[in-house]
């Protein structure tokens, strides 16, 4: 006799097993898309990303991401104030010479009311800070993968003049897996890893 | 051939266009009243405006002003009249003066964009012009009257 | 050999260490008046009158004063015209300057050549250009008073104009100036009562700031000579080091450039302008001989001077007998402090236009030192001194180093114009000046003192180690018994009363070229001398201002700055937390000088210097607008040294180059500086150098009363002091 205990107990499993394969598919999905966000990590943590999307109401400089010299400011709009503006000193190019004013088109940092730090989060709360529409400039997974694979600006992270260190990983790769991360769903990590990059102050 | 406009006086040059406009304006040009003193963006003796906005000149090449117009010190007034220049007479600011013109160039900025600065606007604009003589007391000195002036309806 | 023309020179063998200077200084007063006038070939023409080589009235009525001092920043073009403008009784706003142009009667009063320098300025020129201005002013009473056929001596004068009252005449300096070049220059003057001065001990606005707030001020670098052309010029990485070979192909190909040629100092590269020669130059494939300086290295020297300070040295100073009064104290104390190698770092860099002719030369640059750069350019150019002119323009900053023994950047502009055969400049680039030596000499100074039972200083014992900056140059006379005085000044004349003092100073011998920087041995004496003060005053638990105050009893003037600058700071009024003041008083170039520094230092190490109060005594003074302004201008250049700068060497290569690792101070980190100003007859002092020293021992001194923590080495290192990192300064 075929306990009606047991039978709930195989059709459970049965169910379970279904919902988990179900799961299971999905989650390589998720796991994939997180996966690839985390290759992203080690560019954006990089100086070259981080030094514009640091904590404080300014920009930082060098491998060390100590505060940018001369009191330089954010200003409302991300390019400085008054008679420090970015593009007072820096150029749509990057200038030949050892410390100087590196440059490329349109060079500013995330504006005041969406500044965009980076610094002090874990990796899901950065994840989770690209994808917010109220933070990220109302764009959406495509224009974000735009804005990390196309502007000048960004690219410059891969050529950022004499005597910087680029960012670690090739471009190619980096597009790569910003697609990756898009065409997964754009999933981030899940939550409960600790901050993997914390502010330089 | 680069066109441009320095001082409301349009202006043709025949230079490598990656040259310094600092560079430009000082041996093309004739006006020395911009000085160079790093030629590296760290000291700001160098600034002049180019559409209004603040430029250290010795980093930006001349092919940047094309088509764009350039103010010097030489063209901020005639006569000494621009507030900041009063006041700078008043307060007796400069030392050895060097670094002065582009001290006064950063300055008219600030206060095209903040009539009424308040130290830390004056600490913000200005923290990227050096003075070796070390006029800075005077200087903040000189922005506030000048912004007293400009309330007055100090000519502009 | 040019050294040796120098040395032969009497101008130069007249050179005397500053105190003998002083003593040689002549007692102010009417006397008579000799080495006023230029000879008459060289004097104006007649159209304007020029009674002597000081002084010029058109008959526009205006008064052009001629200046033999190099305006730097310092104010000579305002302060010297109202010496002359008080005695001429000038209108003011009528009164120019003009620089004088090389003569010997433009030498100064007490060095004997054209130099601007040791903060003498003022007061060596104060009988000068009074008695300059009285005589010119008699000679227009005279005149005056011949064309109305009255005695001059009933006619007054003020503004520019001789009045006589009885018949209510007057005449302006205009209008008498053509007839006054008709009267005898006279003899001998009355000068005024100092209790009559209109002008001096005013603060009258400078002269000169018209000029520079308007761009149209000329510097050396702005100077425009018709077919000029510009070099920059490749100068060994390694200093002693030679030019072995060089490629200029890729140079000569540059549009622009007109000549690459060899010059003792390296290669220049000539060409339409400066960034052009800068990138020819740039581009230039150079083999160096880097010679015996190749492997230098900042930290072996320190290693060497810390085993030459163990040894005796020679005696600068000594009272009492420190040695044995070592073991008759209760506590004693050890310190070694160390200051690096400093670049002036003017604003403007160095630079020099030359146009050479066949029987002349004409110079423009920015010098403090006029005398010996034109015998080193006529030496080159193979002239006669008197074929040689040199064109004192502005100086963007001088701080010493414009006054090269060797002319280093004039000697080698004469050398590139002899072979540009065009005018020429040559422009240093900020890296240039910086790699080009001649700075404030690093120095390392070993300590020892010790307390009696009650706390008072017993015995304070100093080495000190480091370059002469006279040794080898035209002014080594100064030497006496191997001791420079200006390596030694500020350490040899401490002023407490100590019973047991003894200063030795040990000579070094390295191939890096040195030279004085503002406040030259003050610089860093200041700092130990009151740092280590500071010390005892703990070590004997005693307050660093009440300390400094018993044993200044017999030093009146010290005691006087001391005491007027802790109590307009507040001395012993409480802060809050992590805030203190510290104090320094110091004197130098006979001018006396205390400073109370009020700096927070957080958590993080960071250091902030809130207020600065600057108490200072230079005697009778003639502009204390000026002086406020050459104090706040010292204390942000003692400040920018004691926080930033240093100079170091690896494989014989200064590892600095320009200021974003050689940073200045900048607005943002300034403190609010207040200047008080002693007022009394005293003998006239310097005011250019006497803010510096003071600065760093006042602020590490607060940073001591704040932590805890002794600041030994500059630049303060707050990584050492208190755990954090250097950044924190930043
Ligand atoms: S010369 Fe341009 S910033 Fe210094
Ligand atoms: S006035 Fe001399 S550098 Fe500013």
């Amino acid at each position: 006799m075929i306990r009606y205990r047991d039978v709930l107990r195989s059709i459970f499993s049965i169910l379970l097993c279904v919902v988990s394969c179900l799961v299971s598919a999905n989650g390589q999905r998720n796991a994939a898309s997180a996966a690839a966000f985390e290759a992203m990590l080690p560019v954006l943590h990089h100086p070259r990303c981080m030094n514009c999307h640091s904590a404080g109401d300014f920009p930082r400089q060098g491998d060390d991401s100590h505060p940018h010299a001369m009191n330089v400011r954010r200003g409302p709009e991300g390019r400085g104030v008054t008679s420090q503006k970015c593009s007072t000193c820096h150029q749509d190019h990057n200038l030949a010479g050892l410390h100087m004013p590196p440059g490329a088109p349109d060079w500013q940092m995330p504006p005041r009311n969406t500044p965009m730090i980076w610094a002090g989060l874990t990796d899901n709360q950065l994840c989770e800070l690209l994808k917010e529409p109220k933070q990220n400039g109302h764009r959406n997974i495509d224009q974000i993968v735009e804005h990390m694979t196309t502007p000048k600006l960004v690219l410059w992270g891969w050529n950022p003049g004499e005597g910087r260190t680029p960012v670690p990983m090739s471009q190619a790769d980096f597009a790569a897996k910003v697609k990756e991360w898009a065409v997964g769903g754009a999933v981030c990590p899940a939550a409960s890893s600790s901050a993997s990059h914390a502010a330089t102050q | 051939m680069i066109s441009f406009s320095v001082n409301k006086r349009p202006v043709k040059v025949d230079v490598d266009p990656s040259t310094p406009l600092l560079w430009v304006l000082r041996e093309n040009l004739e006006l020395t009243g911009t000085k160079y003193g790093c030629g590296m963006a760290q000291c700001g003796a160098c600034t002049v405006h180019i559409n209004g906005q603040a430029v250290r000149s010795c980093v930006a090449p001349v092919s940047r002003a094309a088509g764009k117009e350039i103010t010097t010190i030489e063209g901020l007034s005639p006569d000494l009249s621009h507030p900041l220049q009063r006041a700078w007479l008043e307060i007796d600011v400069p030392q050895c003066g060097y670094c002065q013109s582009g001290q006064i160039m950063s300055a008219a900025v600030l206060l095209n964009e903040i009539p009424n600065p308040t130290d830390d606007d004056i600490d913000q604009a200005l923290t990227g012009n050096i003075c070796r003589c070390g006029t800075y007391p005077r200087i903040r000195r000189a922005v506030h009257r000048a912004a007293e002036m400009m309330a007055k309806g100090g000519a502009r | 050999m040019i050294a040796e023309r120098q040395a032969h020179d009497r101008s130069v063998v007249g050179a005397l260490p500053r105190r003998d200077f002083l003593k040689l200084s002549v007692a102010a007063s009417g006397g008579l008046l000799i080495g006023l006038y230029l000879p008459a070939s060289k004097a104006a023409a007649a159209a304007t009158f020029a009674p002597n080589a000081f002084v010029r009235i058109g008959t526009d009525d205006s008064v052009t004063v001629i200046v033999n001092h190099s305006e730097m920043g310092q104010g000579v073009f305002t302060a010297l015209l109202m010496i002359l403008a008080e005695e001429l009784d000038a209108d003011w706003t009528k009164v120019r300057f003009e620089p004088a142009p090389v003569d010997p009667v433009y030498n100064h009063p007490v060095f004997h050549m054209q130099i601007t320098g040791g903060s003498t300025s003022t007061w060596s020129s104060f009988d000068q250009f009074r008695n300059a201005g009285a005589a010119a002013r008699a000679m227009l009473v005279t005149a005056a008073a011949q064309r109305w056929n009255v005695d001059a001596a009933s006619c007054r004068t003020e503004k520019s104009i001789v009045i006589h009252s009885a018949s209510n005449r007057r005449l302006s300096y205009g209008q008498l100036a053509e007839s006054a070049t008709k009267i005898t220059p006279p003899q001998q003057v009355a000068l005024k009562d100092p209790k009559d001065f209109k002008l001096i001990g005013t603060p009258l606005k400078r002269l000169d700031t018209p000029e520079k707030t308007n761009g149209k001020g000329i510097f050396g670098i702005d100077v425009k000579l018709p077919g000029m052309l510009t070099a920059v010029v490749a100068r060994p990485p390694v200093f002693g080091g030679k030019l072995k070979s060089f490629n200029a192909d890729k140079t000569k190909a540059m549009p622009g450039v007109r000549k690459v040629v060899e010059v003792p100092s390296g290669v220049a590269v000539i060409a339409d302008g400066f960034w052009t020669a800068k990138r020819g130059r740039d581009a230039l494939q150079i083999e160096w001989d880097e010679g015996p300086m190749a492997d230098f290295d900042s930290k072996a020297q320190r290693e060497q001077y810390a085993a030459m300070a163990k040894q005796p040295g020679l005696v600068a100073r000594k009272e009492g007998d420190a040695g044995s009064a070592i073991s008759s104290a209760a506590k004693k104390i050890e310190a070694v402090y160390a200051v690096p190698y400093l670049s002036h770092a003017m604003m403007e860099p160095l630079n020099c236009a030359v146009d050479l002719r066949a029987d002349h030369c004409e110079i423009w640059t920015g010098t403090q030192l006029q005398t010996i750069d034109r015998m080193n350019a006529a030496a080159i150019a193979g002239l006669k001194p008197e074929q040689v002119q040199i064109h004192t323009t502005l100086l963007g900053g001088g701080f010493g180093r414009r006054a090269n023994p060797v002319s280093d950047f004039v000697s080698e502009a004469v050398h590139v114009a002899k072979a540009a055969g065009a005018p020429v400049r040559v422009i240093w680039t900020r890296e240039d000046d910086m790699h080009g030596g001649y700075y404030r000499p690093m120095f390392y100074h070993s300590l020892v003192g010790g307390v009696d039972a009650d706390g008072n200083p017993l015995f304070w014992s100093h080495h000190l180690v480091g370059q002469s900056i006279v040794a080898g140059t035209p002014f080594e006379m100064i030497i006496k018994d191997g001791i420079d005085p200006t390596s030694v000044e500020g350490a040899d004349d401490v002023p407490y009363a100590i019973p047991n003092l003894s200063v030795e100073y040990h000579p070094a011998k390295i191939g890096v070229p040195v030279l004085w920087w503002r406040s030259v041995g003050h610089s860093h004496n200041a700092f130990v001398k009151e740092s280590f003060i500071d010390e005892l005053a703990a070590l004997g638990g005693k307050d660093p201002f009440e300390l400094r105050r018993k044993l200044l009893t017999k030093s009146p003037r010290n005691l006087g700055v001391l005491e007027l600058a802790a109590e307009k700071a507040g001395w012993g009024k409480p802060l809050p937390a992590r805030r203190a003041r510290g104090i320094a008083v110091h004197a130098s170039f006979e001018s006396y000088t205390a400073q109370v520094a009020e700096v927070s230092v957080d958590s993080d190490g960071k250091v902030r210097v809130h207020r600065v109060v600057c108490a200072v005594d230079c005697g009778r003074y003639v502009n204390p607008g000026i002086i406020e302004a050459q104090m706040q201008g010292g204390v942000i250049f003692g400040l920018t040294a004691a926080f930033y700068n240093e100079l170091t060497f690896e494989k014989g290569r200064i590892q600095q180059s320009n200021f974003h690792d050689y940073p200045m101070l900048r607005i943002n980190e300034t403190p609010e500086i207040e200047v008080h100003i002693v007022k009394n007859n005293e003998k006239s002092g310097g005011i250019g150098e006497p803010g510096v020293p003071c600065a760093a021992p006042a602020v590490t001194n607060a940073i001591f009363a704040a932590t805890g923590k002794r600041i030994h080495r500059l630049p303060i290192r707050m990584n050492e002091a208190v755990g954090g990192s250097k950044e924190d300064l930043k």
